[in-house]
């Protein structure tokens, strides 16, 4: 045989070897700077005044109360909007009705929504200037500065997280299993449980864990309508800023260290749970293709 | 249209409106309520005033640059995690969502430091004349972190699936790298850029969390517009929170209609005759 | 322009796509490479086009050794077998592409004219502002060949080019393309999986399997006397029968037929269905009829011999069979192998 054995591919767009470093190059230079730099500083401002402080902070009763403050605002709004989401999803790829296109858009509405707007838009209703807040405050119930008013913060900016996996997903799927599920006379519950669920559980969990990290993490709306009172309504968001408008660097960024780790668990959860295929169907259902939309 | 053989359709509906009416629609309902019981002429008073102007203007401008520095950043940074394999591109690929699994205020302090005049990165900025933290300047580069997603994770997925006997057929006609991804890749990325450009300009707009630490809150010059409704708010005037705030709410409903019709353009090619 | 394939090897991962393949192709010819999914017959059009590169042998066009030279220098025109049309560019645009990115630059005006020349040659007049979207699978097909051809390719070569298409628009195709090609007299390479489509179209056929030739001839050779069982097969319906060449004869089934230079031992017996006959009387393969279906073209007959092998052949409509006549199965003619 002539010539020795070689493998190569013939190249594709951008392949030349010097635009090929160099675009990675910039690429990791930039990303270094903007992303991963804000996350290797708050390890180290964290530290910066020593282990004991670090320890001092994080068991502070009001960073304590905080933390458990933010994880029952967890505890409630992940699942009611897993709930949620998933009825959504079967609503809307399960059947056709009209005004279904308009009910997607109305879901999706909290991601281009300021939190601050949300915030605001919650006064009007629970607050005293609101529409229910004279009668709430008649009966003495307390929704604004308040853990409910927290929850239905963070129910407002998460409401798409779920669905919004479920739904391309659920409509790639199609209908036809369900259909069969029924036709041998399993009952909805069931068809769900044991047709429908194994079908989308990474999707399912996916959209769960986003939901949960920006809950946790939740700042803006939060702000508006807790109240910010020390020891009661802060979240651990709202603690950072406190301690940060202290002038106790050290204690806000220990506290945001615990939000950073939760961070970093969330992307190794999303990123174990793409392998299982979630998060790979995507928005279909918005990205609006006049030509399948025909029907 | 078919008969419904599934069940489930009065319960899973009526959850769903449920939801979404009193959790989205309700309270969105009660700000625009509010804000239009001001009256025609309070309203136009609140809105254009000139503090409130200048909210704005530093808002949208901060915005436009963050969205325009995200588009680049953003394509080239999908471009290499979808083209070329490299030792570690897994990771960048997952820190890619730091900033949407990073809470804001996180963000925000974390921002801050880097960029003060006594920051790793803002030592040696100032050093070259360049002051970040708390000008408009600082505002950007929260704009950035926090947007960035945005752009990346629509614009790689519509990369991957790209039929790759597309760029072949050009390259059998003799075209060059650049003449490919000027008229086949980039006019087919399109609608995907279209995309992640209004959704990274919509979060821009309505950042907060990211943006007050960073930004030093000067009104008429670093005060942003999500800002001047919390101060508004912070000092009893609930009817110029309302107002200021309905107009975030508009940009973002004018930004959601601006989206859809630029897709549904982009990709007229594809309806069938 | 002259292509010849020199001892070319290509290997997927772990998996030898082509095994030290040696091909010529004279300028002008029409020639199809015909094979099973899997028979490197892809690989070996796009190791041509410069698609891929091959790990070992050389690909010469002419007198170049054009094994090197990447796609797009190569000046050949590919039709993918979807086409690949850029489908936010209407038809002319499409066309107007090659010709647009080329480093010969050209004045508009004379891309316009040459794109209506095209779309005339491939019948599509009026259609140049359509998207791709908006047209029939066929009329994507021709615009497909209209804007390979659009940069005056030295050599043409498509991939499944009717694949995608159904019967009837894949019959005119078929007759349309073996006219263009003679109007425009270039060397084209075609592959295809369909053997009706290799035989009607192709001055040479080559046929492969498992990534190497087995038979290479016009289609009168490689139909009237395939060399293996593989390639008889292959391009047709064909009856397999059990038989024992003894002297120069080979018995199967009762029928025997001549086949001289055979060795004795043990061999197949292959025959086409319009190469059996039905009779009442021997000689021959003693049978039952079990089915009759009628056609369009004439009727087929499904019979088991005695010895339990299932047999079909096609009898003139006219013959009066049913299921359940016994009678014999003759030979008119057939191809024995080794086995």
């Amino acid at each position: 045989m002539s010539t020795p054995v070689t493998r190569r591919k013939p190249p594709r767009v951008g392949d030349q070897p010097l635009f090929r470093r160099a675009l990675i190059g910039i690429v990791l230079v930039l990303g270094a700077f903007l992303i991963l730099a804000p996350l290797i500083i708050i390890g180290v401002e964290a530290f910066a005044k020593g282990w004991q402080v670090y320890r001092d902070t994080i068991t502070h009763p009001d960073t304590r109360h905080a933390i458990m403050l933010t994880v029952l605002a967890a505890l409630v709004a992940v699942p009611i909007n897993t709930a949620f989401g998933v009825a959504a999803a079967w609503a809307i790829t399960k059947f056709d009705f009209r005004g279904k296109r308009f009910l997607l858009v109305v879901i999706e509405i909290p991601f281009s929504v300021s939190p601050i707007v949300a915030g605001v838009a919650y006064l009007f209703v629970y607050g005293l200037q609101g529409i229910f807040g004279p009668v709430l405050d008649e009966y003495g119930i307390k929704i604004l500065f308040a853990i409910p008013g927290i929850i239905l913060a963070s129910m407002f900016v998460t409401a798409p997280f779920v669905a919004r996996e479920l739904i391309p997903l659920m409509q790639a799927q199609g209908r036809d299993l369900e259909e069969a599920a029924t036709s041998l006379g399993a009952s909805g519950w069931r068809t769900f449980f044991s047709v429908t669920l194994p079908n989308i559980k990474w999707a399912l969990l996916y959209g769960v864990v986003l939901c949960n990290a920006r809950v946790m993490g939740e700042f803006g709306a939060v702000s508006v309508v807790s109240g910010n009172i020390r020891g009661q309504t802060n979240t651990l968001p709202l603690h950072i800023e406190l301690l940060y408008h202290d002038y106790q660097a050290a204690g806000a960024f220990a506290s945001a260290s615990i939000l950073a780790l939760i961070a970093v668990f969330t992307i190794i959860a999303k990123v174990a749970l793409e392998r299982q295929g979630a998060g790979r169907v995507r928005r279909p259902a918005l990205a609006a293709n006049p030509a399948e939309k025909t029907s | 249209m078919r008969r419904n053989v599934l069940p489930g359709l009065p319960l899973s509906l009526g959850v769903t409106l449920f939801y979404v009416g009193l959790i989205v629609v309700l309270p969105l309902a009660a700000l625009v309520f509010k804000a239009a019981s001001l009256g025609p002429e309070d309203y136009w008073r609140i809105v254009s005033s000139s503090r409130a102007l200048a909210s704005y203007r530093v808002t949208v401008l901060s915005a436009l640059g963050a969205t325009v520095f995200n588009l680049f950043f953003g394509l080239a940074l999908a471009w290499v995690l979808t083209r070329y394999r490299f030792p570690g591109w897994r990771i960048v690929d997952a820190m890619v969502d730091l900033p949407f699994a990073l809470p804001t205020a996180v963000a925000g302090i974390a921002l801050t430091a880097l960029f003060t005049t006594n920051g790793w990165f803002g030592s040696i900025l100032g050093d070259l004349g360049i002051k970040v933290a708390y000008t408009p300047l600082g505002i950007m580069i929260a704009m950035c972190f926090t947007s960035l997603p945005f752009i990346v994770r629509t614009v790689q997925p519509v990369l991957e699936d790209l039929d790759p006997a597309l760029e072949e057929a050009a390259q059998s006609l003799g075209g060059s790298d650049w003449a490919i991804f000027r008229k086949v890749i980039l006019p087919l990325l399109t609608p995907a850029l279209l995309a992640g450009v209004s959704l990274s300009f919509a979060r821009a707009l309505g950042e907060f969390g990211a943006i007050i630490f960073i930004a030093g809150n000067q009104p008429m010059s670093t005060e942003i517009t999500a800002l001047l409704i919390f101060i508004r708010l912070e000092e009893y005037d609930y009817q110029a929170a309302a107002a200021i705030a309905s107009v975030l709410l508009l940009t973002a409903f004018f930004m959601l209609a601006l989206t859809n019709w630029m897709q549904s353009r982009a990709l007229r090619y594809t309806v069938r005759s | 322009m002259k292509i010849r394939l020199d001892h070319v090897v290509k290997t997927f991962e772990t998996f030898r796509a082509v095994k030290d393949v040696s091909l010529e192709i004279e300028s002008g010819e029409l020639v199809a490479l015909l094979g099973p999914s899997g028979s490197g017959k892809t690989t070996i059009l796009r190791m041509v086009a410069g698609l891929e590169y091959a790990d070992q042998g050389h690909i010469y066009f002419g007198d170049q050794d054009a094994t090197d030279i990447p796609v797009r220098d190569r000046g050949v025109g590919f039709v993918f077998q979807h086409y690949a049309l850029f489908p936010h560019m209407t038809v002319a645009e499409n066309i107007a592409f090659g010709m647009k990115v080329s480093k010969v630059k050209r004045e508009k005006a004379a891309i316009d004219v040459r794109v209506l020349d095209l779309l005339r040659l491939v019948r599509l007049e009026g259609l140049g502002d359509r998207f791709p979207a908006q047209i029939s699978g066929g009329q994507r097909q021709r615009v497909a060949l209209a804007r390979a051809l659009a940069v005056d390719p030295k050599v043409l070569l498509l991939d499944e080019p009717f694949g995608a298409l159904d019967a009837n628009v894949r019959r005119d195709l078929r007759r349309w393309l073996r006219e263009i090609h003679s109007e425009l007299g270039i060397t084209t390479l075609f592959v295809t999986h369909d053997q009706e489509e290799a035989l009607d179209l192709a001055d040479r056929v080559v046929i492969l399997k498992d990534g190497q030739i087995v038979q290479q001839g016009t289609p009168e050779e490689v139909c009237r006397d395939p060399k293996t069982s593989f390639v008889m097969k292959f391009l047709g319906d064909a009856n397999v029968l059990a038989a024992e060449v003894r002297d120069g004869k080979a018995y199967a089934s009762g029928a025997a037929i001549e086949v001289s230079g055979m060795a004795d031992g043990k061999a197949e017996l292959y025959a086409r269905p319009a190469d059996l006959d039905w009779s009442l009387q021997g000689p021959g393969i003693p049978a039952s009829i079990t089915r009759v279906l009628d056609r369009a073209d004439g009727r087929r007959v499904l019979a088991t011999a005695e010895t339990g092998e299932h047999l079909e052949f096609d009898v003139e409509p006219e013959r009066l069979v049913k299921a359940g006549d016994g009678g014999f199965v003759t030979l008119r003619r057939a191809k024995v192998f080794a086995v």
